[in-house]
């Protein structure tokens, strides 16, 4: 179509309000958490710039530090998890076998209800006394007693990525399933012709071409997994004695607990560089995946 | 089908399943089972799977532990509905210049909007306070409805660009040739045929505005009569214990009407998450 001078005016017109939204909502609180992580800002209306001071207490202190490790061990585990389990989700969803359309509709329910709603089902599940994980394992005679699993720093840790497991799995499925089935079925037929196994091709075929998909489901989860506030929030609020306080939890808590928006938007900033860095290596990714593409 | 199974990759292939659903449907499984038991049994030991004189009881008597229970359910669909309409209005104008204008920075732009789907509203609440605050929107819907929108925008211009970029070009064309402006092609020609990929897009906001209904309520809300469902439940934590049969229960008053959409839409959900996988 015409790149005319009129045409750019209409396109613009057409995306204004977009952009007035994001950069309302989204751009200009990005800059002033960056402009308040310099201030001691707090509850009260007037306060004062304070240099990078918040910046020198929270990794002066060490206990910052701790909780950016703890994120990304958190993260590790959680995204791993989610890529293995979808992969196997995503194999055995692809089989063709009688209720295969009925199972993919039944693997959607954590993606799709409301985040809160699953977390307090798990809390439940996890309850010491009577919950059903602890109530199963005893009952089948593989504990002695009752474990309150958010109760203890190693239970709870586990806890909350299990359930964060969970509430990805489904995306994490059914995306590596699209990608499954987009791979030709004739590269599948020639290699079963000259008598290759399932696994043999599965392992020499699929999954090399499902690496694209891999990449960018680990970097969307990645992401996902490192801003995820809801199931630790309402499992632990971060405890029992600070063991599940990731960054967004810490953040939170100081920010909207103590009410120290200073030191809070200091957090917020350490997190946003962190995501934007992963930001830029999910571009470079997609770019050079595209690329690959084209060749 | 190249080669068949066997009946024993056939068997075990049932029973990964079986697992793999198992570990996505037992939380479900298990909040159904204790919506249906008496609360006495729940806190009684051993424990018990199957639910001994289950009833449906509870979901009669939450109604009157939480009176605002209904009003809970109300706003979090008046809420989601209202983020939709917001979404759509904005997104179909904007993913249609993506999709049909090349104008200096329009690659910048779209890569501007699919970065702000990386942040979280949680990294952002602070700024965010600072701001319901200052419009005065804090205790309103607003307070739910505006943040909410802002982090469903981007992964919807993105994914019904996708969807008008598949419209042929040449139909723009010939209504300009027949005079037709811009405005009314896009009126007339591209929305009806868009209409497909912005039922995708309205349904997928609204789930994601229905489920992520958490934070900003939790913090820029304090008033129950504007409290969404997932902050309303908090209501059946009593002092002594948790009504748990009877928040399970609400839990399922709550979120059938999304499991209905997904079992009528499916395969619009499969095709949307495939296409807009930007955001989880």
């Amino acid at each position: 179509m015409t790149s005319t001078r009129s045409a750019t005016l209409f396109a613009l017109a057409l995306l204004a309000p977009a952009l007035i939204y994001i950069l309302t909502i989204v751009a200009y609180p990005l800059v002033d958490t960056i402009l308040l992580s310099f201030t001691n800002a707090s509850l009260r209306a007037d306060y004062d710039f304070v240099g990078w001071a918040n910046y020198q207490r929270i990794f002066g202190a060490g206990n910052f530090t701790e909780v950016i490790i703890r994120t990304f061990i958190w993260t590790f585990f959680s995204v791993s998890m989610k890529m293995i389990i979808g992969m196997c989700g995503a194999v055995l969803l692809n089989a063709a076998i009688p209720g295969q359309a009925l199972f993919r509709i039944l693997t959607m329910p954590p993606w799709i209800v409301p985040m809160a709603i699953g977390i307090f089902m798990w809390g439940w599940m996890y309850n010491g006394q009577f919950g059903m994980i602890s109530g199963l394992l005893q009952n089948f005679g593989l504990i002695g007693g009752p474990i309150a699993f958010l109760a203890y720093g190693d239970t709870a840790f586990w806890a909350t990525i299990v359930t964060d497991v969970w509430i990805g799995v489904p995306m994490v499925t059914i995306y590596f399933l699209a990608a499954m089935q987009s791979i030709p079925r004739d590269l599948h037929e020639a290699a079963w012709t000259d008598g290759a196994g399932r696994f043999y091709r599965f392992r020499r075929i699929t999954l090399p071409l499902m690496v694209p998909a891999i990449i960018t489901m680990s970097l969307l989860s990645l992401i996902a997994t490192f801003n995820s506030f809801d199931i630790i929030w309402i499992l632990t609020q971060g405890g029992p004695s600070g063991s599940t306080t990731t960054m967004i939890i810490d953040t939170y808590k100081t920010a909207m607990g103590s009410r120290k928006y200073g030191e809070g938007a200091a957090r917020a900033v350490v997190i946003s560089l962190f995501v934007t860095i992963f930001c830029i290596v999910y571009f470079r990714a997609v770019r050079r995946l595209q690329q690959g593409e084209a060749k | 089908m190249i080669d068949r199974y066997r009946w024993q990759e056939v068997l075990g292939l049932y029973a990964g399943i079986a697992v793999f659903l198992f570990f996505v449907l037992a939380p479900f499984i298990e909040g159904f089972l204790v919506s249906l038991k008496p609360l006495a049994q729940l806190f009684s030991t051993p424990y018990s799977f199957i639910p001994k004189n289950g009833s449906f009881d509870a979901y009669f008597t939450m109604w009157q532990s939480v009176p605002a229970l209904g009003m809970h359910i109300f706003n979090s669909f008046f809420i989601s509905s209202v983020v939709t309409l917001i979404v759509i209005v904005i997104v179909v104008p904007a993913a249609y210049a993506f999709a049909r204008f090349n104008f200096t920075g329009a690659g910048l732009m779209l890569g501007g909007f699919l970065a702000v789907n990386m942040f979280s509203g949680a990294v952002l609440l602070i700024p965010l306070f600072r701001l319901m605050r200052t419009m005065g929107l804090l205790n309103t819907y607003w307070a739910m409805i505006v943040p909410g929108a802002a982090f469903l925008i981007p992964s919807s211009i993105w994914l019904l660009r996708t969807y008008m970029l598949r419209i042929p070009r040449e139909l723009d064309e010939a209504a300009w040739v027949d005079g037709a402006t811009r405005l009314y092609t896009l009126r007339r020609v591209i929305l009806p045929l868009a209409m497909p990929g912005i039922v995708v897009v309205a349904i997928m906001t609204f789930i994601g505005a229905y489920a992520q209904q958490f934070i900003f309520a939790l913090t820029f809300n304090s008033k129950t009569e504007f409290m969404p469902l997932p902050i309303g439940l908090f209501a059946f934590f009593g002092k002594q214990e948790v009504i748990w049969n009877e928040l399970m229960a609400a839990s399922f008053v709550g979120i059938l009407p999304v499991m209905i959409v997904i079992v009528f839409l499916q395969r619009y959900l499969v095709a949307g998450l495939t296409a807009g996988a930007v955001k989880q």
